[in-house]
């Protein structure tokens, strides 16, 4: 057992989604040819101004209302000044003591107790475009594409205390910014960055022990990996008895260590000042109002309702209120079909297995709710199996048929007709004279072999209930005409 | 008399009567800049290009129509190269026009020329400019003023019919008073101020430099007025001014603060602006003394605020995406370093390294933080005075222009040439210079009226009441008259 405790606050910058930029009207879409999606304004021609966004106040406003802050009236803009390639102007427009978000929380599972991590502030600030560098050495090329790309930098107090904590808040928190849908939440495609910081302090004690900033981690994956490698690392520092140096370290994903980049000496001092071309933010109280309003129900409250409104056990209402769309796919079925439990059993086995199979997401799904509630109605009316229902899922959810249609082409109908079945039954029992002894002389557990074979016989497609009433009939009368 | 000496209301009315064309008015101004320029070296640039000088638009109904206009060279003009007085983008041709230019296009007006400038609009007398010093058509032995000096003298020596110039502490109107012509600092936020190319971002506005005040009015008419990308240009509405001008001088106070006649004066400006106060009183403005305490750290104030943000706005001419690159380098540290030693000048590296100080860490406060209380004393100071005044008339400026060379190694005393100006910047509200005597060595004395928030009007109707009264504003400077006839 470790003398220490770990400390981590966490810096989250998440990529809001507005379709142009912070300061101009270039295009946020991802992935498009470099140096394309520029203007004078982002590239910092000489001369120009920015012009804010409002859908960007709006979307970081929303976001601080989940996470419970408080806004700011007004916020104001600030300069970063620093050199580097990637950024045109020179400095970057971010906030400083007026953020636009500040004093909030989010309340995440660690370790299956719930608490609360403290949202110190969130700012918005644009992003700075991409320098890449030529394999080799020697020419370097700058990519000025994410320049403008509006951000929200999420900062936390020092409240985690294990890399197992960080992640779960990093879920939660993206769990809401999708909800929210201000984040598509990609980490891959930058669209959520981490950086955390992290000291270690003498369990018990409240000195709190040199913080580190750990930089480069692009994926939840590594955070924990990174946050656990930290960890060791300043222990082994501290238990040799050495000291841990303020710094800030990157994290390579390859190696699985953490290298230094910069001391604190090296640290930049940014001159942070008003940012003269933009006026302070007002937002009017109404506004603040109308947008906390429309706020959508947030996956937590979300799982409780699942839970109380359709009584469906903890594991299921976590799993479905996990994203919006699913949540959302949930819901719709259950108007179309009142029986919660089945819906999700339906969305948590076939489609979501469908959906994985496919590479799909589940606004794209090609079976929307509707499809799925026919199939379900059908079952329920006995039209077909549930096994049929099962093994014909992956061609129906990627047909574009509505379930009665499919069934009917391939004769998939489930055969309830007594005297189809009877004659089914009857090749059954003169096929197994001897089980059929057996069971009348009281071998009751039989009776599943029997349905068995008439299931195997009629390809899945005899009605079980039906043939279990059907042949227990059969044996029970031939028994007394014996 | 030349068609080129016209003011742009004598033009347009000679161009709507068909008396001569607009393209023999832009001839005119040609075969003058021709003539006097290699002398006045006004501008840096003379487009000769017909496809960009002809006078393509035919929308009548602006008195701008067909008017040739000098442009100072640090708002951008598209297609044509905007250099700011700066070996730094010496090649740079904007993308895009500033909006003021795209407002002027609209009424027709015709690009002459861009004019030069202190680099980075960072002077008081034009001989920062990286290229060339201008020189004073009244004496050419003597600065323009700056740092629109390049327009100024271009107006005074009539290379143009009016200009457009840049005031952040006094650079429209300085220029102005040193070259005998009328120059104007609208309200912060009047004028959009995207494509300018920024200096003290808080502080600058474009102004006209014209021979009248009625040209005055005619340009701000035609540049003010809200422009959604300038998120710190005002949405208040512009008044009609050209045709406001008149107005009975028994309705207006006149402020004459006594910090503004102080120790450093010039005799006979002092002299001159007192005289020009005079025609105003016995035109029926009543005068009234007004106190403005804060006056004496105006310089300081300045010269805090406007480097700090010139540190950040200068910060993107760093040699990696435009403008000038040094070969000297080896790396991307010394690239920076060796493109913005070589592509500045001294005086902007110098305002660099000041505002740079004042925003660092530790100094801040006793700095930066500092100038903005200041400012707001200032401001407020000024608020007060027009709660009981209805505008305040000084000098323009202390002396007279001084000699080319004669403050060039001493900063000090050429930022307090800007002492009168500043505190408009500062505090925001409209000033305007117009001539108001002459010195006995042959020199223009300006006269400086600054007036409230947004209410340009009641200052041009005080101006355009003296010039009514007098003709300093007709006075031509010697290089100016064409001994051809």
């Amino acid at each position: 057992m470790s003398a220490y405790e770990a400390v981590i606050g966490l810096e989250v910058h998440a990529q809001l989604r507005t379709r142009s930029k912070l300061f101009c009207g270039c295009s946020t879409a991802f992935g498009a040819e470099s140096n394309t999606q520029t203007c004078p304004v982002c590239l910092g021609l000489p001369g120009v101004l920015p012009a804010l966004n409002t859908m960007a106040i709006e979307m970081a406003i929303r976001a601080g209302l989940a996470l419970n802050c408080t806004i700011t009236v007004p916020n104001q803009f600030a300069r970063k000044n620093y050199f580097y390639p990637d950024l045109p102007k020179g400095y970057q427009i971010s906030q400083f003591d007026l953020p636009i978000c500040q004093n909030g929380w989010v309340e995440i599972d660690e370790e299956g107790a719930m608490h609360r991590v403290r949202i110190r502030r969130a700012h918005l600030e644009e992003d700075a475009g991409k320098n890449i560098h030529q394999v080799g050495g020697g020419v370097s090329f700058v990519d000025v594409n994410r320049c403008g790309m509006p951000l929200l930098e999420i900062v936390t107090e020092p409240d985690l205390r294990s890399s197992d904590g960080a992640v779960a808040y990093l879920k939660t928190l993206k769990d809401i910014l999708m909800y929210l849908d201000v984040c598509d939440g990609n980490m891959e495609e930058g669209s959520l960055r981490c950086e955390p910081n992290i000291s270690l302090k003498l369990k018990g004690q409240d000195l709190l022990g040199t913080k580190v900033e750990l930089k480069n981690i692009n994926s939840f994956k590594f955070v924990k990996h990174a946050l656990d490698y930290e960890i060791q690392r300043q222990e082994s520092v501290l238990v040799d008895g050495g000291t841990i140096n303020q710094e800030t370290r990157s994290w390579d994903a390859e190696q699985g260590v953490s290298v230094m980049m910069r001391s604190k000496e090296e640290a930049h001092d940014y001159r942070y000042f008003p940012e003269p071309d933009l006026m302070p933010i007002e937002i009017s109280a109404s506004w603040v109002n109308t947008l906390r309003l429309s706020l959508p129900e947030l996956a937590k409250a979300k799982r409780e309702r699942f839970v109380a409104e359709y009584g469906l056990p903890p594991y299921d209402a976590d799993l479905l209120s996990s994203s919006r769309p699913l949540s959302d796919y949930f819901e719709a079925c259950v108007e179309g079909f009142p029986n919660p439990k089945t819906v999700s059993n339906w969305i948590m086995g076939e489609l979501l297995h469908a959906l994985k199979n496919d590479n799909c997401k589940v606004v794209d799904s090609p079976m929307k709710p509707d499809r799925l509630v026919a199939l379900m109605k059908l079952v329920d009316d006995q039209v077909i199996s549930l096994t049929t229902a099962r093994e014909v899922f992956l061609d129906l959810f990627r047909a574009q048929q509505m379930p009665e249609d499919f069934i009917r082409e391939r004769g998939l109908m489930q055969i309830s007709d007594d005297s189809a079945l009877d004659a089914l039954i009857d090749e059954v029992v003169h096929k197994h004279p001897k089980q059929c002894a057996e069971y009348r002389s009281g071998k009751d557990n039989l009776l599943g072999f029997f349905v068995g074979q008439v299931m195997k016989v009629s390809k899945g497609k005899a009605n079980p209930q039906k043939v279990n009433t059907l042949i227990r009939q059969r044996l029970m009368n031939e028994n007394v005409q014996s | 008399m030349s068609l080129n000496q016209l003011t742009i209301h004598d033009a347009a009315d000679g161009i709507a009567n068909a008396a001569f064309s607009s393209q023999e008015l832009l001839e005119a101004v040609h075969r003058q800049i021709a003539r006097v320029d290699d002398t006045v070296q006004a501008y840096h640039t003379v487009l000769t290009d017909p496809a960009k000088t002809s006078v393509l638009s035919d929308k009548a109904g602006s008195l701008l129509q067909g008017i040739p206009l000098g442009v100072k060279d640090n708002i951008c003009t598209e297609g044509v190269v905007t250099t700011c007085g700066s070996k730094m983008l010496e090649n740079f041709v904007p993308p895009y026009n500033a909006t003021v230019m795209t407002r002027l296009e609209e009424h027709g007006a015709v690009l002459v020329g861009k004019t030069n400038m202190d680099e980075f609009a960072m002077g008081s007398s034009t001989e920062h400019s990286a290229f060339q010093p201008t020189r004073n058509p009244w004496d050419l032995g003597r600065i323009p003023g700056g740092s629109s000096g390049g327009s100024a003298a271009a107006v005074a020596a009539h290379e143009c019919i009016a200009a457009l110039g840049s005031d952040t502490g006094g650079s429209i109107r300085q220029p102005a008073a040193c070259c005998g012509v009328v120059g104007m600092k609208p309200t912060y936020g009047r004028v959009s101020r995207y494509g300018l190319i920024a200096y003290a971002s808080s502080l600058d506005q474009i102004g006209p430099l014209t021979k009248d005040v009625t040209d005055a009015a005619i340009m701000l008419e035609a540049i003010a007025g809200h422009d959604p990308k300038d998120s710190t240009s005002a949405t208040i509405p512009v008044p009609t001014i050209v045709k406001a001008l008149h107005r009975d001088m028994s309705e207006i106070r006149i402020g004459i603060p006594d910090e503004y006649f102080a120790e450093g004066l010039d005799s006979d400006v002092n002299d001159g602006v007192r005289a020009a106060l005079q025609v105003l009183i016995s035109r029926g403005a009543k005068p009234q003394a007004v106190s403005l305490l804060t006056t004496p750290y105006g310089i300081a104030t300045y010269y805090l605020i406007a480097t700090a943000e010139a540190s950040s706005n200068l910060a993107r001419y760093d040699g990696v995406k435009y403008g000038y690159r040094s070969s000297q380098s080896q790396d991307l540290l010394e690239m920076y370093c060796q493109t913005r030693k070589e592509g500045f000048g001294r005086e902007t590296q110098r305002r660099i390294m000041l505002g740079t100080y004042a925003l660092s860490a530790g100094y801040y406060d006793a700095y930066y933080g500092k100038a903005q209380q200041a400012r707001e004393m200032i401001r407020s100071d000024f608020e007060t005075a027009f709660q009981e005044v209805d505008v305040i008339v000084t000098p323009t400026m202390p002396t007279p222009a001084f000699r080319l060379g004669e403050k060039t190694d001493d900063p000090v005393q050429m930022y307090l040439s800007d002492i009168y100006t500043i505190s408009a910047n500062l505090g925001g509200f409209p000033a305007i210079s117009i001539p108001c005597a002459m010195s006995r060595d042959g020199l223009p004395i300006g006269m400086q009226i600054m007036g409230r928030w947004f209410d340009e009007l009641t200052l041009l109707q005080v101006a355009f009441a003296f010039e009514q009264e007098t003709d300093w504003h007709l006075k031509r400077a010697p290089i100016s008259e064409d001994s051809n006839g």
